[in-house]
């Protein structure tokens, strides 16, 4: 361990996250208001998510500013990689959440409904094959085919991988003129992502009768998707700050964990996708 | 090996005394310091205790005789559900990250956690959630009645104050995922040098599991309740079987979030009682790697059990065969550290003080929720005792003898390091045995209630139940009663700084960093050079 290693960094006190708390209460105040008819709670939610934008914010620029001036050595650098690790992995356990309401519905309960109990007691005319919006659901809908819009993102986040990948090698090389040109590729690739699934969306709502409501399958198909589009737009607005931060002079070639920490993020939240594609849309 | 660190002020000559921060509210509310951020959860954690604590009682009132006397039906399911959640979720799941604020860096001899803010927010959030359940109280409806399990398709029915208890779990799960980032970090990055981790004092160990637990369970627990949210207000049919959807399936992901969180409020407290028995044995911890071997098991079972909660719900015989045999199973490493305990005491130069009290009272009082646990994983016998006072029983027996009794140990054992004054021990004694006795007049019969088929969480009882009720009500107000003696005891070594002046090593069998390393009270900033450690 080099002597640098062992300066730890202890930041100074902080008033950002107390600013953060408020404004996950008025967030959550705000909420409870609005979806329980009181329209007012809308500007709770707004002023929340303005303060919890601010908050993080300047936060983050005391971090950027702490790493910029070189207050983080080996072993900060250590902990951010662990941190950064734990934290996709309790993503990766929310997912699992959605997936496993997912397997549980097209395995367990679907099935059950259809199954002989069900039919003779209660829904004689339900077969319970998959896709399904349940007995109860009366309507006609068309599930989303998967060889369309969602392959074409299937291949627009696969290639976006590729693109950050070379990005990354530029930011290695020293070659900042590569790292811009090809972060600014993957996040159009991002963008053009979520253009596509809100293409999606409309397509669904106003074509394939397809709703959130729409029993579990609509349920399962907006609800997994959705808070993967989410992500992705999450990812898509760290990629932007990092071309921002590559175009003000941020990052050395051995000192980058924040670009590697989003492309990590970023290759989770393709990971993510795969698993929709292949379990959602097409299987 | 010496280590620098930055402390807080560097860089202003003025404040350059290394334990500077702002004076008044705002050193609490803006400080990046590990200590003041343990004792904000402690202290936020008892008063969750006491809040909890009044939800029980009043609950025990209601119970005292048959018939309804002071509350309504209606407002007695409101009690349960949020005793339940407060206790678990503000008083005994924060204790412990309290405890491993103050504890992790000075035992692993590190200058502070790895992310001082963001355990500076982990902590803030927490009050903003206890909020939005006090609040819950008082919004048309009131707060959540659906049991602090949330079964859909309750949950997915009751008002607004169920909306508050969703977006005040969310917020503690997100409190909670943040700390254990942050202590697992800690525990694996900040460890002085020479402290592998075979050579971790127990208590970290056993946090690190814990943490592990945490980031693993409480998105799958956010995952639940948003489900509840959508089905609730757009649309959504995870929990209706008209959609498609299952009310079991939400018993299925809140118990895959919920049986590994009993562990989260266990693991800890097995860490403490693993310091304080060795410390008044004078003995080192008996099979030390055997602890932490046992510990990681019954960190990795706890993902396999979740549904011996649910064997009264349908489920194929083969299903709760597996279950009933995966959860006897946790039998096996939970015993291994029982008689690992036993064996540490084994011809020790034993003494008494209170935290020791403690650990012995856990160890008796925990081991036969312990048993009776074992009894519950017995699938046919489940069967009669789901949902009866038995159960009751059975998870006070582990929660309060077990978790809070470790909290008691661990705070008469640290609280020396912490305030830098001696408790007073008769005092402390009285504490314990007070609360020994109250704890088993309380929540014994209710062994004998569940037996006799006396359902929980109803606010009315059949006549016959009325004697070993009665009894319980007045072990539960003897109970509460001598918490208050416990507030009197903290206060006096804390704010108000009497007893007499604590050594840096007051207890001559307790080895580890803080004790053999720093003076007491522990100063602000400690480890500015990591010890090597041989």
């Amino acid at each position: 361990m080099s002597d640098h290693a062992q300066h730890y960094f202890v930041p100074q006190p902080s008033h950002w996250m107390i600013i953060g708390s408020f404004a996950l209460l008025f967030m959550a105040g705000g909420a409870v208001m609005w979806f329980n008819g009181a329209d007012v709670g809308r500007y709770g939610v707004l002023a929340g998510f303005v303060l919890l934008v601010f908050m993080m914010f300047r936060w983050f620029g005391d971090v950027v500013r702490e790493s910029e001036s070189g207050k983080y050595g080996k072993r900060e650098d250590v902990s951010f990689r662990w941190g950064m690790s734990w934290f996709i992995f309790s993503e990766v356990m929310f997912f699992a959440a959605f997936f496993g309401a997912l397997f549980y519905a097209r395995v367990l309960s679907v099935p059950d409904l259809g199954g002989l109990t069900s039919r003779e007691l209660l829904w004689p005319d339900f077969s319970g094959q998959w896709p399904s919006a349940g007995p109860g659901f009366q309507d006609q809908f068309t599930p989303m085919a998967a060889w369309g819009v969602p392959a074409l993102n299937t291949l627009l986040l696969l290639t976006s991988g590729v693109t950050l990948t070379i990005a990354h090698f530029g930011m290695v090389e020293g070659n900042r003129a590569k790292l811009k040109l090809w972060l600014f590729l993957t996040i159009a690739l991002g963008v053009t992502f979520l253009g596509f699934q809100i293409y999606e969306y409309s397509h669904a709502y106003s074509e394939l009768n397809l709703k959130l409501s729409t029993g579990i399958y609509g349920t399962t198909f907006f609800m997994l998707t959705g808070f993967h589009g989410f992500h992705v737009t999450i990812g898509v607005i760290m990629l932007t700050t990092m071309l921002f931060r590559s175009i003000a002079g941020h990052f050395k070639p051995d000192h980058h964990f924040a670009f590697e920490a989003v492309a990590w993020y970023w290759h989770f939240v393709d990971v993510v996708w795969l698993l929709l594609f292949i379990f959602v849309y097409w299987v | 090996m010496s280590a620098v660190i930055d402390t807080p002020g560097h860089g202003h000559a003025d404040q350059d005394d290394h334990a500077y921060h702002p004076s008044g509210l705002m050193r609490w509310v803006t400080t990046t310091n590990h200590k003041d951020i343990g004792t904000m959860y402690l202290w936020f954690s008892f008063t969750m205790l006491l809040i909890g604590g009044v939800l029980a009682l009043t609950i025990r009132s209601e119970l005292f005789e048959p018939g309804m006397q002071i509350v309504n039906p209606e407002f007695f399911n409101q009690l349960t559900t949020m005793h339940g959640i407060i206790m678990v979720f503000g008083a005994i799941m924060p204790a412990f990250v309290g405890f491993a604020n103050w504890q992790i860096p000075l035992m692993i001899g590190a200058p502070d956690m790895a992310f001082a803010r963001m355990n500076n927010w982990s902590f803030w959030l927490l009050p903003v959630a206890a909020s939005l359940l006090v609040i819950s109280f008082f919004v048309p409806g009131g707060a959540p009645a659906a049991g602090w399990t949330l079964y859909a398709p309750l949950s997915t029915q009751m008002g607004p104050g169920m909306d508050l208890g969703i977006f005040a779990l969310h917020i503690m799960g997100a409190s909670s995922i943040m700390g254990s980032i942050n202590i697992i970090t800690t525990i694996l990055n900040m460890r002085a040098p020479g402290m592998t981790l075979m050579k971790m004092p127990m208590f970290v160990w056993t946090w690190l599991i814990t943490a592990y637990l945490l980031i693993a369970v409480m998105p799958v627990l956010a995952g639940a309740i948003t489900m509840v949210l959508a089905d609730r207000h757009f649309g959504t049919s995870f929990f209706n079987a008209a959609g498609g959807g299952d009310p079991v399936m939400f018993q299925h992901i809140f118990w895959f979030f919920g049986h590994p969180e009993v562990y989260i409020m266990i693991l800890p407290a097995f860490g403490i009682i693993s310091q304080v028995i060795p410390a008044f044995a004078r003995k080192p911890l008996f099979g030390y790697a055997s602890m932490v071997y046992a510990t990681s098991s019954i960190a990795i079972l706890s993902f396999i059990v979740w549904a011996h909660h649910m064997f009264t719900v349908v489920m194929p015989t083969a299903g709760l065969l597996f279950f009933m045999y995966a959860t006897m199973l946790i039998a096996v490493p939970t015993g291994v550290k029982v008689f690992n305990w036993l064996a540490t005491m084994w011809k020790g130069s034993m003494t008494f003080e209170t935290p020791m009290l403690f650990a012995v009272g856990f160890l008796f009082v925990f081991t036969m929720g312990g048993f009776t646990g074992l009894m519950l994983a017995i699938m046919p016998v489940d069967v009669q005792l789901q949902d009866t006072y038995y159960v009751v029983a059975h998870f006070h027996y582990v929660l309060v003898a077990g978790s809070l009794f470790a909290i008691f140990a661990g705070t008469y054992f640290w609280i020396p390091k912490w305030t830098g004054r001696m408790y007073d021990e008769t005092l402390g004694k009285w504490h314990f045995w007070l609360s020994l006795v109250f704890f088993n007049i309380t929540f014994f019969p209710m062994h004998f209630l569940g037996l006799a088929g006396m359902p929980r969480r109803i606010p009315d009882y059949a006549a016959q139940f009325t004697g070993f009720n009665e009894i319980a009500t007045i072990g539960a107000f003897g109970f509460g009663l001598s918490q208050l003696l416990f507030l009197y005891i903290v206060l006096k070594c804390g704010p108000l700084g009497k007893g007499e002046k604590a050594p840096a090593r007051p207890w001559e069998g307790a080895d580890t960093l803080e004790w053999t390393h720093l003076p007491s009270p522990a100063p602000y900033h400690s480890f500015h050079d990591q010890p090597e450690v041989k």
